[in-house]
């Protein structure tokens, strides 16, 4: 409650000085490229001379620039535009507050380009409410290729060949897979689990969140697979930071990792090129599926003085240059399926490919993990489950009952 | 006129910090106790009445559970192991000894620094990888492990050990002003009744110590409900949510999951808790005064 209130008290201090036409923008792009992608931003709107107002949150992947949004809100004055994931714009259009955003979106053709699964978060009823930015595509597995060379692997097409590779890595005396100990890391494996599985047991147990579903045998499988996935695992990797198990597949002291795709930017930071020194393929089995997450700009409504400037703000986010200038630093790949992917590095190339092919056979899917399978509420029921059995010694079966009450208690 | 302006004065000055206070303290208790009984989830909605569902919601939460069983490991071993050492500590410099300044300030230092300070330099020392068995590898102790830190069932005892070493020096400087306070003639006099060593103690100066243990406790005690940056810093509520506590619980509900009305049911529960120690203390204290 406390941090609430500074926040509005700050909030309140902070807001005083937005004009007409300036847009006041709440994000957590704060790091080295995403800044510098969001200086694009600012630029093109400028040339429209739209001011930006700068209102970067950093910290926890956005939970902080969440708790601030909320402040702002609750205090009666919401920013022009707000960076969120998929389900926190459902939710803020479920409580009425979000602006329309048709007028500009049917002038520029926003229906023609956008993915439908991504219009699905995009748009509330039948309304555009947010402009989608990118795809991220969470269930990747990073190798480094010279491991991967001496050892005489090559990437897995399923869980035989990648606990075979993992073993072989294992003798070769380096950790097999890398992970990070955090919620969100472990289920980010454990939803890729489940879409190799099946794309239909995706459906039903994450996106339908379906009880019987979560009561079939398929369910403890996929924690057979997590347990044993666990016993490549060094002992020490509770709480350590996605970015640190990059590094340790960068530096060639663990084989593999599942991570999405912004574990690109870390790689290229290294000075080595994804897809050549560090190997790319999706986690084995989900061949022909995708998984994404997309970062919006969600549009408040913020009275009529200011729609014009919103409206550009949303046309620039919109624009194939900064889509694609963005997505180049961000390591996905564009919102728009019409930006050619021609200066995007292979493993983006794949996603691009891989993205038409899966819409095509509907297999296209919002991350549980990655705040585009659940409200918050539920997917956190999820991760608590898959955490706590990565953590300890539970048994699958005890997994399942705990997911299966979990969810059923997080529905109320 | 003035006379009576003059007799109403206290009132007048304490008036606006009163307003303050019933505002910010007990409006904002009572608007956290209505929340709890609303079905609240992103935004505060007093539209929607669900009376106690949402305790029921929280005490049927495996996360709740281990938050709860958290707290009493925690708060069990943190007062008491803080108060055996601050008081072991007290007595020792109560020796009159050498340098006893200087050794004072060493063992109050840590109280000078924030939870997370502390947080992040025991995270540091507990981790195996980088801290104490490295360490000990690197000076020929290959064997030795120390790895409670990624182990979802010791990981708790790593926050009483980093919380210990924080609070230890604030309860030996409560219990070394104690034991100042006590008059040397009485326990000469318990010499002389031939009481040894270990018996003047046991049966004089540790009764004398009443006051301060109380103290002690209840400042410790509300630490312990209320320590949250402690475990964000240290373990971020992990392995796992292994080191969950009520304050973490309250967090993560009402900002992260969009539950506010169940985080607002934690926070009234631990409301209850803190209670549960004050008012008895409260109560003796008041009882002493009259």
């Amino acid at each position: 409650m406390n941090k609430l209130l500074c926040g509005v008290a700050f909030a309140a201090i902070l807001t005083t000085g937005v004009r007409a036409d300036d847009v006041e923008v709440l994000h957590w792009w704060t790091s080295g490229g995403e800044a510098a992608a969001v200086q694009v931003l600012k630029g093109d709107l400028e040339s429209k001379s739209v001011g930006w107002v700068d209102m970067a949150v950093a910290g926890g992947g956005g939970e902080a620039a969440m708790t601030t949004l909320r402040a702002r809100v609750t205090a009666g004055d919401p920013p022009t535009a707000a960076q969120m994931l998929g389900m926190d714009v459902r939710q803020w259009a479920e409580e009425g507050l979000l602006g329309n955003l048709d007028a500009v979106a049917t002038a520029e053709g926003w229906d023609a380009v956008v993915p439908p699964a991504v219009q699905a978060f995009g748009k509330y009823d039948g309304h555009w409410v947010a402009a989608p930015v990118n795809m991220h595509r969470p269930h990747w597995v990073w190798a480094n290729a010279k491991l991967f060379a001496d050892n005489g692997l090559s990437m897995p097409s399923n869980w035989d060949e990648f606990f075979a590779a993992a073993d072989k890595l294992k003798e070769a005396g380096v950790i097999p897979v890398a992970m990070g100990g955090q919620p969100w890391q472990e289920a980010t494996a454990w939803e890729a689990v489940i879409l190799s599985i099946s794309p239909e047991l995706y459906q039903k147990a994450i996106i339908e969140a379906d009880a019987e579903a979560l009561a079939s045998p398929e369910i403890a499988q996929s924690f057979d697979i997590m347990r044993k996935l666990r016993g490549y695992v060094d002992d020490n990797f509770a709480g350590r930071d996605w970015n640190l198990a990059t590094q340790m597949v960068i530096k060639g002291e663990a084989g593999m990792q599942i991570m999405g795709d912004w574990a690109k930017g870390e790689i290229s930071a290294a000075g080595l090129t994804p897809g050549v020194d560090i190997l790319c393929d999706v986690v084995p089995g989900t061949q022909g599926s995708f998984l994404f997450n997309t970062d919006f700009f969600a549009m408040f409504d913020v009275g009529d003085d200011k729609t014009a400037a919103q409206q550009s703000l949303a046309s620039s986010v919109m624009s194939p240059v900064f889509q694609e200038t963005f997505n180049l630093t961000k390591g996905s790949i564009p919102a728009r399926t019409d930006v050619p992917g021609d200066k995007f590095d292979a493993c983006a190339q794949k996603s691009m490919a891989d993205l038409a092919e899966a819409t095509d056979a509907g297999h296209l899917y919002g991350s549980l993990a990655h705040g585009h399978g659940q409200p918050a509420a539920i997917q956190r029921a999820y991760l608590d489950v898959v955490t706590q059995h990565f953590n300890s010694d539970m048994s699958s079966a005890d997994a399942q009952a705990a997911l299966i009450d979990a969810v059923a208690a997080a529905k109320m | 006129m003035q006379r009576q302006l003059r007799a109403w004065m206290p009132q007048i000055a304490l008036l606006p910090s009163l307003i303050l206070m019933t505002v910010t303290v007990y409006g904002f208790i009572g608007f956290s106790v209505l929340l709890s009984l609303t079905g609240s989830k992103m935004m505060p909605n007093f539209g929607k009445w669900v009376g106690f569902l949402q305790y029921e919601r929280v005490w049927a939460n495996p996360r709740w559970e281990v938050a709860v069983q958290n707290f009493a490991i925690f708060a069990t071993l943190y007062i008491g192991a803080s108060l055996l050492v601050g008081l072991v500590l007290a007595i020792l410099l109560d020796q009159r000894i050498r340098a006893e300044g200087v050794l004072r300030t060493v063992y109050l230092y840590p109280m000078a620094l924030s939870f997370i300070v502390t947080g992040v330099a025991w995270q540091w020392i507990l981790s195996p990888d980088l801290g104490l068995e490295r360490a000990m590898h690197i000076w020929g102790w290959e064997n030795f492990r120390f790895d409670w830190i990624k182990s979802d069932k010791m990981a708790i005892y790593c926050v009483v050990i980093a919380g210990v070493w924080q609070a230890s020096g604030f309860v030996m400087a409560t219990f070394l002003a104690a034991l100042r306070g006590i008059n040397p003639e009485i326990i000469s006099a318990a010499k002389i009744d031939g009481a040894g060593g270990l018996s003047v103690y046991r049966f004089v100066v540790l009764p004398a110590l009443r006051p301060a243990f109380l103290t002690a406790i209840v400042v410790q005690g509300h630490l312990a409900i209320k320590s949250y940056d402690l475990v964000v810093a240290l373990t971020k509520g992990g392995p796992g949510y292994a080191t969950e506590l009520p304050s973490t619980f309250m967090y993560a509900f009402t900002f992260t999951r969009n539950e506010m009305a169940m985080g607002a049911a934690s926070a009234v529960m631990m409301l209850a808790l803190v209670s549960a120690l004050i008012v008895p203390y409260l109560y003796s204290e008041l009882r002493h005064a009259r």
